[in-house]
């Protein structure tokens, strides 16, 4: 049986980098007893995939990885198995049962992310928050006008032009913060920094003046239930829906 | 919300920002309100050597099973923070509280070797704390060392207000409550040091005076106070079973060297190699009960979730019950996919079938330590380890379908002549021949032998502290001999060489066996820039003989001289049990190449039966 959880991750624990969080999970999961079930082989290991990386220093509050099971386990108490032995700054939220097959695994049906943008008084110290510069607010528009964003993006060995205008499913200015939705995933990934560094170009400010929070609210994935070529395509919670809704509550 | 002392600035700057932001599972935080003493206990080194220590995960949980004490951790910030925190002033912290270590009562630091001295300054220096004791004022931390090192504390005594010598199961107790009574009653701090000279074990350095002969020996080393004894005694736990041990303990987010349970099934050794400072100083060996054990790894495994238990001990072979113990968590914990890791381990039939049971299939190297090449050698250092037996273990480890080999040596050892060096690669040469010997179809390719040697250093406590140290320039040529004997070997192609780096030896010898003035080295040295000397990256010899430049300090003084057999030491103070005319007699039998048998074949009379406990006492009981 396969299963995902959902968790969020937030204060110092931001600064637990992806492949360590990987391995606090191992951990969580042999502390909390959870049935979890190894590959076979030489050296066995938990069958566990994180659906989207998180940066470091960035926080969270939708992110997911899918296990597999060697016994059913109830949702709630699972949930409550698990953060009973967590530290702070990494809590489980949600654990729902989800479809058998590989394509419906986290990381291969992850095809959008969420991001609320906060503008901080330092770099110092994420909580203290400014409110969006209205010149900025003012831009946004215009910036999402252009048929092309082109920005220079590195790969492994060099750094390449891509255009992200295709990626940026929306992006609207309030007082306190900007909120993005972007393409996510292993066809098309934009980060939420390379975004506001090019619309901060684009307005012509110097990055460095703009000290950022990036918080991610959710993962999204492609609404099996709509049609490819449909207008919503790629509106929240029509053509992408949570990772979690794809998912049905265990009851013990 | 968890505070942080660095802001987030600092932390996406740095290298691993997680060695400095606490809040791991199993620390332990506590209400500030509710303890009566801040206890920060520092290891002298980046987080991950730190984190890997097991005497600190005992001592931090026997501390926090006290309600009146709040122990933290404190460790060394790797150079890149080190740069910022002094840019921009920022004190040293203690990982659970993010606290500054100054607002401790205590800062306990861990000596477990000599090339962490200057890190020792480094935390002192950060933290806001006078490097010299002298200087220190009634509001500064009471500056604690401990750990193997402390065992000659004199190159250390400037800058540390006590010392603890011996295991700290024992009285640390009595010393905090002391501290809380003294604090009661409007002592200062040196009516604390002059009562804690009371307490059996605690050495306070600036209690005692050093007068030294024309030769640059010591003369006499006398209290000059009436509080502080003429000798220091060794504390030790005499019943291992019934003492504490962390169930649980600290898991950190990061990887660190020791990322597993560790279960330390005995402590001491029996084997008496004459080189071994830890085979000394734990005497008498002691087991831990093995159906306590089974208990512990249990509890350790369910509550920190690591995928690995490790034994750890000198000698885990001479358990007395380590067939039943490895078969136990074989057993139990094989089918949950914890790996097993047993080092340290005699390469025999057992050990051999052992490992076959924990490792599967991907066999990994198999290691030696048989320290010297020849038997004459051996016999010097008394490893009771003969040629023959390192032939039949690897020979048996190659039917058993190993190929790959490390072996362990030391260079420079007392009365080593060019043969024995030479005996290296000869001893090399022929377990690669061992392996040649089985028929083509049934090997697995090529064998690989990897040799490493280091120099000798004769640490304080051992038969050895007499002994002699080389150059330089004389370690390097040693080992140019043994790289030249590989050269002429048969089966060359199959053989590996590594040797040591000589600067550091050389260093880490001159701490070991120095006195009180070499303190002023240590000083000047960190004042040039220098810490993390045990990191080759970090080193800077040229520093450090710019150190021995201006302080004026006879490097030949401390290294390159026998030492008379009347010599006074600086660490002669300390009573370890371990009598020196044991070590003498001991030195004799070595010169001769005569084997001392162990101390369960027959008892030597070192004088660590006095403790009445282990296996002094075993067969009487």
């Amino acid at each position: 049986m396969k299963a995902r959880i959902k968790f969020c991750k937030y204060g110092s624990l931001r600064f637990i980098g992806h492949l360590d969080v990987m391995r606090y999970f191992q951990k969580v999961m042999r502390r909390a007893d959870i049935p979890i079930a190894f590959t076979g082989g030489y050296s066995p290991h938990m069958i566990m995939s994180f659906a989207q990386p998180l940066g470091v220093g960035v926080t969270s509050s939708g992110e997911y990885l899918d296990i597999e099971l060697t016994k059913p386990v109830a949702s709630k108490q699972t949930v409550a198995q698990m953060n009973a032995v967590m530290a702070e700054g990494i809590e489980v939220v949600s654990f729902v049962k989800i479809p058998e097959e590989k394509k419906y695994s986290g990381m291969t049906i992850t095809a959008a992310a969420d991001y609320r943008v906060t503008f901080l008084a330092s770099g110092r110290s994420a909580e203290k928050i400014c409110p969006v510069p209205e010149d900025l607010k003012e831009q946004v528009k215009a910036f999402l006008a252009q048929p092309k964003i082109k920005v220079l993006k590195a790969t492994k060995r060099s750094e390449k032009e891509v255009d992200i205008r295709p990626m940026i499913y929306a992006m609207e200015a309030g007082d306190e913060d900007i909120r993005l939705f972007l393409a996510a995933g292993s066809e098309n990934n934009l980060k939420p920094d390379l975004l506001m560094e090019a619309f901060l170009g684009f307005c012509g400010k110097e990055k460095e003046a703009y000290p950022l929070h990036f918080h991610r609210m959710d993962v999204y994935a492609r609404n099996p239930a709509i049609p490819a070529d449909a207008m919503e395509r790629n509106k929240k919670g029509v053509g992408l829906v949570t990772l979690e809704s794809l998912g049905k509550e265990i009851t013990g | 919300m968890r505070k942080l002392a660095l802001n987030d600035e600092i932390l996406l700057k740095i290298e691993k920002p997680a060695r400095y932001i606490g809040n791991e599972v199993n620390s332990v935080m506590k209400d500030l309100e509710k303890v009566d003493i801040r206890f920060a206990m520092c290891f002298p080194d980046v987080y991950e050597i730190g984190m890997s220590h097991l005497g600190i995960q005992i001592l931090y949980d026997m501390f926090n099973q006290w309600e009146d004490v709040w122990c933290e951790r404190v460790y060394s910030p790797w150079v890149d923070l080190d740069r910022i925190m002094r840019e921009e002033d920022i004190p040293l912290f203690a990982l659970e509280s993010q606290d500054p270590v100054k607002d401790f009562d205590f800062l306990g630091i861990t000596l477990q070797y000599e090339m962490c001295y200057t890190n020792i300054l480094q935390v002192l220096d950060l933290s806001g704390i006078p490097l010299e004791a002298a200087e220190r004022t009634e509001e500064d931390p009471v500056v604690i060392g401990g750990g193997p090192c402390a065992y000659n504390p004199e190159p250390l005594a400037e800058f540390f207000d006590l010392f603890y010598i011996g295991e700290g199961e024992t009285v640390y107790r009595e010393l905090l409550d002391l501290y809380k009574k003294n604090k009661a009653d409007g002592g200062t701090k040196k009516n604390y040091f002059e009562k804690a000279a009371e307490i059996e074990g605690i050495y306070v350095p600036s209690l005692y005076d050093v007068t030294y002969n024309e030769d640059g020996t010591l003369a006499a080393f006398v209290p000059n106070n009436p509080h502080a004894p003429r000798t220091v005694k060794k504390q030790m736990v005499s019943d291992l079973t019934m003492t504490y041990y962390p169930q649980k303990p600290v898991v950190p987010f990061i990887k660190v060297t020791q990322d597993r349970v560790v279960l330390e099934i005995q402590r001491g050794c029996i084997r008496g190699c004459r080189f071994c400072q830890a085979g000394m100083l734990y005497r008498p060996t002691r087991e831990r009960d093995v159906e306590k054990l089974k208990e512990y790894a249990r509890q350790m495994l369910k509550n920190t979730g690591h995928e690995e238990i490790s034994l750890s001990s000198l000698s885990s072979s001479d358990y007395s019950r380590l067939k039943e113990l490895v078969d136990f968590l074989i057993d139990e914990f094989k089918g949950k996919g914890i790996n097993i890791s047993l080092p340290s381990l005699r390469i025999d039939a057992f050990s051999l079938d052992v490992m076959e049971r924990v490792q599967d299939i991907r066999k990994s190297s198999l290691t030696f330590a048989p320290e010297a090449g020849s038997q004459r050698m051996r016999n010097v250092i008394n490893k009771g380890l003969t040629e023959e037996e390192i032939l039949t273990g690897a020979g048996q480890a190659f039917a058993g379908g190993w190929n790959k080999v490390k072996l362990y040596f030391m260079l420079g050892l007392p009365t080593e002549t060019e043969e024995d060096m030479r005996a290296i690669p000869e001893l090399a040469d022929k377990i690669a021949r061992k392996y040649y010997e089985i028929p083509k179809d049934q090997r697995n390719g090529k064998c690989q032998i990897t040799t490493s040697t280091s120099f000798f250093i004769p640490k304080p406590f051992t038969p050895f502290q007499w002994a002699r140290m080389y150059s330089n320039e004389e370690y390097i040529a040693r080992a140019a001999i043994v790289k030249h004997g590989f050269n002429d070997q048969l089966n060359r192609k199959s053989l590996k060489y590594n040797w040591h780096d000589a600067e550091i030896t050389v260093l880490e010898g001159v701490f070991a066996r120095g006195d009180r003035r070499v303190g002023k080295l240590l000083l000047e040295a960190y004042r040039l820039g220098c810490i993390y000397d045990a990191w080759t990256e970090v080193f800077d010899y040229e520093k450090w003989l710019a150190a021995f430049a201006s302080t004026g300090i006879d490097l030949a003084f401390y290294n390159e001289r026998e030492r008379g057999e009347d010599e006074l030491f600086p660490w002669d103070f300390i009573d370890t049990g371990v009598t020196k005319d044991f070590l003498r007699r001991e030195w004799e039998r070595a010169m001769n190449a005569e084997v001392t048998p162990n101390c369960r074949e027959k008892c030597s009379g070192c004088g660590a039966a006095r403790f009445g406990g282990g296996v002094c006492h075993e067969s009487k009981n």
